[in-house]
């Protein structure tokens, strides 16, 4: 069966829960600092590592962010709620229990809205609530970098007790065969109203938002199936791709008369399929209960509501804000939103490019490019300033559109600036009339037939003369220059 | 010369602080108090003799006053004090020396108190005997054949044996209460908050609380004021002033209670209790009443469902706060010999590692809040919690403080209760309540039977400690105070 085949007969429901890695400045029950890519087991103390008698203390700002995005989510914000500990063993997890929230969450009941191909389908939040994040487990010795076959396992407590949002969206059905692009829509919408309010820098690739992608599919009118979870689902791309494979994966199975397991599935970047993961068959009783040793969540009032009046404008006002600015239409504009580029294209233009021409490399050279590399935008490897330095080249008449292709290749293949690329690479736009003078004569005088032409008044036949000096000048001339000083020297001008 | 060991702390710190003695000499008599009679009394786990030598000479050379500067201390080994190893009285950390010290540990070097040592205890304070230490039991000074009580038997028989003029324990259902009961010595728990948790290896983080011990109550009321009070390393500490419990002690001294109103349990009279602790309790009654206080009986029908309630609220949160001793940090590691998964090491290590009444709740706690047993075990009891903080708000509308014995039974003989735990569990009949609804409660000796020491307890409304200092310190003016035998 095609996908499309699949998506007649069956009918998927999905679900998502992300977690957001918060930037705070601190931890979460610790003033220990949360830096990125520190020496492990730099950012510890006796909390974080969970040494006998340490105590936790909640950090205020984080309890500010969780309600920022619950607020922005459209959620009720609990006007009294506790954490709860999530009892299983594990060596990264200091305490062997995760401080989490669990039948209390700060924030409940909330909706975002995604448009995909142009039509709004309303996502439902369930509860956003916040947790600690885990320490990091290195397996070293081995072959793989994984457990079997290492002879040492090293744990980095940097990252232990990192405060972390998890939001978790309601079950959606009736999304037909658009699920898997609905998904992704709304992972990076959820990403761009996190990164609005600028409490995490939302880097997929870094791990600072992670997604488990719950599916299952059900014949119409039939109860929905058994659902599977899929982690490890690291960016947008595969947001989109785990939904469609897991859809292809269940329904094949169905088809066959099989039965869908519940179980924890782990996400192949380099397939682009689901495996299984643990099987849920000793499925784990995290024995939740209230926090004793912290005190109930009680925001007041007057708290929510200042957090409520600073919170900034919602990505998708400021889409249409831009999309007036820009001069494009709303489904050009929703193209830009899905593929991730509202805040690459507006940090270009903020960087000194015309709207029209961050639009154009980012919508088309680098997506075409972040495609065939598999990764998200922001991560093709140029930066905004680097393509709004590109531009302005372009602008500037130093590049045509062809050279400047060749250079954002170099840029993305991180050979350094757009300048320093055409530098290195000699891509320049020859207005150097004495050479471009010489390429014409030289190519007038190797074809004297189509010269006759053009001077008997066949204009059009200058295009291949054109091409002749192009090719000579290995691309680096401005073609109108060239045709304007073809005709002066043929006398036709 | 006067034997230094048997002062009490309050004469102590006024003679060192004279300049008469130094706090050198005052420290250096308890140390060798200890050198010479722990070997048979096992009050100790580890004895700091360089620490608290170097604390003695920094308020020698006046680097430090207080109202207890030089005034040598014992320390429960579940508080953490930095550089000096801390158990539990487990295997599980011996040989641990936390890089940090408690908050009460930082107020006492603070108040220039020279920390002795370490005392032993039942295993993560769960007992009421010290049998459940892994290191050996300790012996009560009173008769080296039974139990100084638990867990914190090693502090109450530092005290009884003048190894120590005052100590630190953590009561979470009578642990500092009970075994000072049974050594014939005062142990106060105060309003849970009103003392940091902030490094005291945690049994049960709802109900331990840390608190002084003494031979008199006003030494315990000054120790009381040396470690109370908020710190924001403690969520659950309470920012308010600490009670003022020495002012309290003072007054009770002057052996007035005209318009106090005692409250007697009527669901604890003659509940199992040994008819010499019933006498002694009802001697120290008449005794209150002729210093003119009130005596009312209220009834409290929720106190029959503590003890069940707290076996199953203290497991469950044990099961969840002992889950870190898992061999990867710190502490004994087993079985890391490149033959065993992590799983495995972490298993061989707490099985290892934890002795059996730990092992017992922490199989308790953990059934306790599994999924589908939650709501009748952990769900209920922590119901019952709420009755029984009902029951004491109540209580404490009719009368100011609330009486019964510390514990049903002096102190037994060993081995006489290990083989069934409900046996043992008994011996908290009476503190547990207490420490289910947060309040403070006190122990003092208040008689003999067979010439063993019994305990009279004085539970007051949270925050209110100072009533109960005052209403200890008229009894003990009134009945005296009693002596062990030469060691």
């Amino acid at each position: 069966m095609t996908y499309e085949e699949i998506l007649t007969k069956y009918e998927p429901v999905v679900g998502l829960e992300t977690h957001v890695e918060l930037g705070t400045r601190t931890k979460m029950f610790c003033g220990c600092k949360t830096d990125f890519g520190a020496e492990p087991n730099t950012q510890t103390c006796p909390v974080c590592l969970a040494l006998p008698g340490a105590l936790p203390v909640m950090n205020r700002a984080a309890i500010a962010a969780t309600i920022q995005i619950g607020l922005a989510l459209n959620c009720d914000i609990a006007e009294w709620c506790r954490m709860a500990r999530k009892n299983y063993f594990y060596p990264d997890m200091p305490k062997n229990f995760q401080t989490s929230q669990y039948d209390e969450p700060l924030c409940v009941e909330g909706y975002v809205d995604v448009v995909v191909d142009g039509k709004e389908y309303r996502i439902g939040i369930e509860r956003v609530h916040i947790e600690e994040d885990t320490g990091k487990t290195l397996h070293v010795g081995g072959a793989t970098g994984r457990i079997h076959g290492a002879t040492e396992s090293l744990v980095d407590y940097n990252r232990a007790g990192i405060p972390l949002v998890e939001i978790v969206t309601k079950p959606v059905p009736g999304l037909g065969s658009l699920a898997p692009e609905i998904a992704k829509a709304y992972v990076a919408e959820l990403r761009d109203i996190v990164r609005a309010l600028g409490v995490s820098d939302v880097r997929m690739e870094q791990g600072s938002m992670r997604c488990d992608v719950n599916t299952s599919l059900n014949l119409p009118g039939e109860e929905w199936g058994t659902r599977t979870e899929t982690k490890n689902v690291n960016s947008l791309r595969s947001v989109e791709r785990a939904v469609r494979s897991e859809i292809i994966r269940q329904a094949a199975i169905l088809d066959d008369g099989g039965k869908i397991f519940q179980e924890t599935r782990h996400f192949q970047e380099t397939t682009g399929d689901t495996r299984s993961g643990r099987s849920k068959e000793t499925a784990t009783d995290y024995r939740y209960f209230p926090e004793p040793d912290l005190v109930p969540i009680a925001p007041a009032p007057e708290w929510v509501a200042e957090l409520k009046a600073a919170l900034p404008e919602k990505p998708s006002v400021k889409r249409a804000r831009l999309r007036e600015d820009w001069g494009i239409s709303e489904v050009d504009m929703q193209s830009v939103a899905n593929a991730g580029a509202v805040e690459l294209i507006e940090e270009t233009i903020a960087a000194g490019s015309s709207a029209a021409g961050a639009r154009k490399w980012w919508m088309g050279e680098l997506a075409r490019r972040a495609n065939e590399l598999d990764v998200d935008l922001a991560a093709v490897g140029a930066t905004p300033a680097q393509v709004a330095a590109l531009q302005k080249l372009v602008d500037a008449g130093k590049l045509n559109d062809k050279l400047a292709r060749q250079v954002l290749e170099g840029v993305v293949a991180g050979e350094g600036d757009p300048a320093e690329v055409m530098a290195s690479r000699g891509l320049e736009v020859v207005n150097d009339t004495g050479a471009l003078t010489k390429a014409v004569d030289e190519a007038i005088a190797a074809n004297p037939e189509i010269a006759a032409k053009i001077r008997d008044g066949k204009v059009a036949a200058a295009g291949a003369l054109v091409g002749a000096v192009m090719k000579t000048t290995r691309g680096q001339a401005d073609a109108k220059a060239v045709r304007d000083l073809l005709l002066e020297r043929l006398g036709v001008s | 010369m006067t034997d230094l060991t048997r002062l009490s702390a309050a004469s102590l710190a006024a003679k060192i602080a004279s300049k008469e003695v130094s706090a050198v000499e005052v420290t250096t008599a308890h140390l060798d108090r200890i050198a010479a009679v722990d070997p048979r009394v096992h009050a100790f786990l580890h004895v700091d003799r360089e620490g608290a030598l170097d604390a003695a000479r920094k308020v020698d050379a006046g680097e430090i006053t207080g109202p207890l500067a030089g005034v040598p201390i014992a320390v429960k080994d579940v508080v953490t004090t930095k550089g000096v190893p801390t158990t539990a009285a487990s295997k599980i950390l011996e040989g641990w020396k936390p890089p940090y010290d408690a908050t009460i540990v930082e107020r006492l070097k603070k108040a220039g108190m020279p920390i002795l040592g370490k005392t032993n205890m039942d295993e993560f304070a769960m007992g009421s005997s010290t049998e459940y230490s892994a290191y050996g039991a300790t012996n009560n000074p009173w008769d080296l054949g039974r139990i100084p009580g638990g867990s914190g038997g090693g502090s109450a028989a530092a005290l009884a044996a003048y190894e120590a003029p005052l100590a630190i324990g953590t009561d979470t259902g009578g642990s500092i209460r009970q075994p000072g009961a049974v050594t014939g010595t005062v142990g106060a728990k105060p309003t849970y908050g009103g003392t940091s948790r902030y490094g005291l290896i945690a049994f049960s983080s709802s109900l331990d609380t840390p608190g002084p011990c003494g031979r008199t109550v006003e030494d315990t009321a000054l120790l009381h004021s040396v470690m109370a009070g908020y710190d924001p390393r403690d969520s659950t500490s309470i920012n308010q002033p600490v009670p003022d419990v020495i002012k309290a002690a003072q007054l009770g001294k002057n052996g007035d209670l005209s318009g106090v109103k005692l409250g007697v349990v009527k669901e604890f009279a003659g509940d199992g209790s040994e008819p010499g602790v019933l006498s002694a309790f009802k001697d120290s009654l008449e005794a209150l009443v002729k210093l003119g206080a009130e005596i009312v009986e209220v009834s409290c029908p929720n106190f029959q469902y503590a003890l069940p309630a707290y076996y199953l609220i203290a497991p469950s949160e044990a099961s969840s706060n002992l889950a870190r001793f898992d061999g990867v940090r710190y502490g004994l590691r087993e079985g890391d010999n490149g033959s065993h998964s992590l799983e495995e090491v972490m298993s061989l290590t707490r099985e290892g590692g934890f002795g059996p009444e730990v092992k017992r709740r922490i199989i308790i706690g953990t059934y306790a809040l599994s999924s589908g047993y939650y709501d009748a075990y952990y769900g209920q009891a922590q119901k019952v919690r709420t009755l029984i903080t009902r029951d004491f708000q109540s209580a404490f509308e009719q009368v100011d403080v609330l009486v019964s014995p510390t514990t049903p039974f002096v102190a037994f003989p060993f081995g006489s209760r290990t083989s069934d735990p409900y046996q043992m569990y008994l011996a908290d009949l009476f503190t547990i309540p207490t420490n289910l609804y947060g309040g403070p409660a006190i122990s003092v000796p208040c008689g003999l039977s067979e010439g063993l020491p019994v305990g009279f307890q004085i539970m007051a409304p949270t925050m209110a400690d100072d009533r109960m200092y005052r209403v200890a310190a008229a009894l003990e003016s009134a009945v005296g105070s009693f002596t062990p035998p030469e060691l």
